[in-house]
C-alpha cells in the first residue's frame, strides 16, 4: 500500500471534521423538525378552531348546523369511558406488574407472560377493536355500550401500565425489602407498605400516559360501534331515590371526542372542519396536559427519592 | 432471647400484633389469596392474546367458508359492499404497503439521525429537554394527525403537485412517518447508548470523529436494537388507522402510485364499522379476515426482523 502524503491526511482529517460539524447541525435540525411539526399542528388547530371554542360548544349536542353544534355528548362520553378504563386497567395492570416483579417464579409460564406482554404492545389498536367486537359486543352481549368501550381501551393500555409498574418497582432497592423482612413483615406487607408507596411516582406516570393514550384512541371504538351522532346523555350515575347510585350508564350507547372529531373532519363542508379543529384543540390540550403532568411526576419523584 | 419469651414478656405487644395481622395461619392464607389474585392479573394478559387470536380466526373461518382463499389472495378487486361482491385483498394490501413505505422513508432517516444526535452529540441538558418534547409527538391523538394530513399537508403538497387529488396516500404516509419518528428514534438511541463505552473510546483513540464512530462502529454494534426499532416503526405504520381513514380515502385501489387515493386494510375496517352491518353477514366477517391479514403482515415483518437480528447480532 502506498503511504499517503501528509497533506492528503490533513485534507482527510479536515473533511471528516467538517462532516462531523455538519452532522451536529443536521441532527439538531432533524430533532427540531419533530417539534416544529408539533407546533404547526397546534397552531393550525388553533387558527381554525379557536373561534368555535365558546361556552355553548361544550354545552350543546352535535347538530346539522355547524355553528350550533357542540361536543357535550362527546366529552361526557369520554369521561365515562375513561372511568371504566381506569378502574379496570389500573388494578389489573398494577397487580400483574407486582406479581411479575415480586412474586413470579422463574418458569415457563412467567416467560410466556413476559413475551406476551411485549408482543401485546405491538398489536395495532384496531385489532383490539375487532377482538372487542367479537367478544364483548356479541359474545358477552355487552352491546355497543360504554362498558364495551371502556373495557376495550383498558385492554389496550394494560401493557403500558404493566411495563411502567415493573420499571418503577425494579427501581426500589432490595435493601428496602430486606429491612421489612427483617422486622418480620410478610411478603404482602412488604410490598404494600414499602415497595408500592416508593414506586407510586413511576406507576402514576405510567397510568397517566396510558390514559392519555386511551383518550385519543379512535379506531377500536369505531370498530365496536361508537355512534358518530348522539343527541342525548347517558343515565346519570346518581339518582334521587334509593339506592342513589345507578349503573345504567354502563349500557348506554356513546360517542367520544376523537370520534366526534373524525365525524366532522370527514364531512365535505368546510364549516364542519372548524368544529373538528376545535375538538382537536380540546383533545390536544387534554393529552398534552396529561403528558406534562406525567413528566413532572417522573421528574419530581426522581429528585425526591435518594437511596 | 427466643420469640416466645418476648411474647411472654410483653403480652400487650403480642396481642396488638395479633389484633393487627391475625393469627399466623390466617395471615398465611391471606398471603396466598393475594398472591393468587395477582397471578390472575398477570395471566389475564395472556387471555387477551388468546381472545384476539380466537376472535380473528373464528370469524375468518366463517368468512373463508363463503369465500375461497384463492380468490381472497389473487383477485384484484375488493368490492364487498357492492351488489356482486369480489373479495380480493390485494388492493387493500398495496394501499397499506404504499402508505407504510412512504412513512418509513420519512421516519427511518429522520429517526436514525435524531438518535445519533441525541446519543452522541447532544449534552445531557439538551437531551433532557428535547427528548420528552419529541416523545409528545407520539402522544398526539391519531385523528388529529389525520386532520393535519387532510387539511394542512395535502393543500401544501397540492401547491407543488397541482394534479394531486384531495385524498392521497402521499400525504397520509408522510404524516404517519412523522408520527412514528419518536418510536424509531428512542429505541435506536437506547440501543446505541447500550454499546459499551470502551468500544466508543477505542474508535475515538484511533482518531475517528463522532460521526465516523456513530456510522461505522456504533450502528453496526447496535444493529440488533436498531433493527427492532425499525420493525416496531413498520408495525406502527401498518396498523395506523385514523390518518389513512381521514386522508387517504376509502376507495380500494390496486396501485403503487402514492399520488392516488386508496383504502388500506385498516381504513376498510373503519369504513365497514361506521355502517350498520348485520352481525354474521359476509361483509361483517370480512373485517375479521382483513384484521387477520393485518396481523399476518406484521408477523411476517417481525419474524423477518428477528431473523435479521439473529444473523447480525453482536455480543459483548
Amino acid at each position: 500500500m502506498e503511504k499517503p502524503s501528509p497533506s492528503a491526511i490533513e485534507n482527510s482529517v479536515a473533511r471528516n471534521k467538517k462532516c462531523d460539524k455538519l452532522f451536529a447541525v443536521v441532527g439538531l435540525i432533524s430533532t427540531l423538525i419533530g417539534m416544529l411539526t408539533l407546533a404547526t399542528l397546534l397552531g393550525d388547530l388553533a387558527i381554525d378552531g379557536l373561534a368555535r371554542i365558546k361556552p355553548h360548544f361544550f354545552t350543546s349536542f352535535p347538530s346539522r348546523f355547524p355553528a350550533q353544534a357542540g361536543i357535550l355528548s362527546a366529552w361526557v362520553g369520554t369521561i365515562l369511558v375513561m372511568i371504566v378504563t381506569a378502574s379496570t386497567a389500573v388494578p389489573i395492570g398494577i397487580g400483574a406488574g407486582v406479581y411479575l416483579e415480586e412474586y413470579a417464579p422463574k418458569n415457563w409460564l412467567t416467560a410466556i407472560i413476559e413475551i406476551n406482554i411485549a408482543n401485546l404492545a405491538g398489536v395495532p389498536s384496531i385489532v383490539y377493536g375487532l377482538m372487542a367486537l367479537g367478544l364483548f359486543v356479541y359474545q358477552f352481549r355487552f352491546g355497543q355500550s360504554i362498558l364495551s368501550a371502556g373495557l376495550t381501551l383498558a385492554l389496550l393500555i394494560l401493557p403500558i401500565v404493566i411495563v411502567a409498574t415493573r420499571e418503577a418497582i425494579r427501581a426500589v432497592p432490595g435493601s428496602m425489602r430486606e429491612a421489612a423482612y427483617a422486622l418480620g413483615a410478610t411478603k404482602w406487607q412488604t410490598t404494600s407498605d414499602h415497595v408500592l408507596p416508593y414506586s407510586m411516582g413511576g406507576i402514576l406516570t405510567g397510568v397517566i400516559i396510558g390514559l392519555s393514550r386511551a383518550i385519543g384512541e379512535t379506531a377500536p371504538l369505531i370498530t365496536i360501534g361508537a355512534l358518530t351522532f348522539i343527541a342525548f346523555l347517558p343515565d346519570p350515575p346518581i339518582k334521587a331515590d334509593f339506592p342513589f347510585i345507578s349503573f345504567e350508564w354502563l349500557w348506554s350507547p356513546f360517542s367520544v371526542m376523537p370520534i366526534q372529531m373524525f365525524n366532522w373532519v370527514s364531512r365535505p363542508q368546510a364549516e364542519f372542519h372548524l368544529n373538528a379543529a376545535a375538538t382537536g384543540l380540546v383533545l390536544m390540550v387534554m393529552t398534552l396536559a396529561m403528558n406534562a403532568i406525567a413528566i413532572y411526576f417522573r421528574y419530581r419523584f426522581r429528585k425526591r427519592i435518594k437511596w | 432471647m427466643s420469640k416466645t419469651e418476648v411474647a411472654a414478656d410483653y403480652p400487650q405487644v403480642r396481642d396488638q400484633i395479633r389484633a393487627q395481622s391475625g393469627s399466623v395461619a390466617s395471615r398465611k392464607i391471606r398471603e396466598r389469596i393475594i398472591e393468587f389474585g395477582m397471578f390472575l392479573c398477570a395471566v389475564f394478559s395472556v387471555a387477551i392474546t388468546v381472545g384476539i387470536v380466537w376472535v380473528l380466526v373464528y370469524e375468518s373461518w366463517h368468512f373463508f367458508a363463503n369465500v375461497s382463499l384463492v380468490e381472497f389472495l389473487t383477485d384484484t378487486q375488493w368490492t364487498v359492499l357492492f351488489e356482486n361482491p369480489r373479495y380480493g385483498i390485494l388492493p387493500l394490501v398495496t394501499g397499506t404497503l404504499v402508505t407504510s413505505v412512504i412513512a418509513l422513508l420519512v421516519a427511518l432517516p429522520l429517526g436514525t439521525t435524531i438518535a445519533i444526535y441525541l446519543s452522541e452529540y447532544a449534552n445531557s441538558t439538551v437531551r433532557e429537554i428535547l427528548k420528552p418534547i419529541l416523545e409528545l409527538l407520539s402522544a398526539v391523538p391519531t385523528v388529529v394527525f389525520g386532520y393535519f394530513a387532510l387539511l394542512f399537508v395535502t393543500p401544501i403538497l397540492q401547491r407543488v403537485l397541482p394534479e394531486l387529488p384531495g385524498f392521497n396516500m402521499l400525504s397520509a404516509g408522510i404524516v404517519i412517518g412523522i408520527m412514528i419518528v419518536p418510536y424509531v428514534s428512542s429505541l435506536s438511541e437506547d440501543a446505541m447508548k447500550a454499546v459499551p463505552v470502551h468500544i466508543r473510546e477505542g474508535s475515538y483513540a484511533m482518531g475517528a470523529t463522532r460521526l465516523q464512530t456513530a456510522l461505522r462502529v456504533l450502528m453496526p454494534a447496535a444493529f440488533s436494537g436498531i433493527a427492532s426499532a425499525y420493525v416496531l416503526g413498520f408495525s406502527r405504520a401498518v396498523g395506523e388507522t385514523m390518518v389513512v381513514a381521514v386522508a387517504a380515502g376509502t376507495q380500494p385501489n390496486l396501485t403503487l402510485n402514492p399520488m392516488e387515493g386508496a383504502a388500506t386494510i385498516t381504513a376498510y375496517i373503519v369504513q365497514v364499522s361506521l355502517g350498520d352491518l348485520p352481525h354474521g353477514s359476509v361483509a361483517y366477517q370480512s373485517i375479521f379476515a382483513a384484521g387477520l391479514t393485518l396481523m399476518a403482515l406484521t408477523l411476517v415483518f417481525n419474524i423477518g426482523g428477528y431473523l435479521l437480528r439473529k444473523r447480525f447480532r453482536e455480543i459483548y
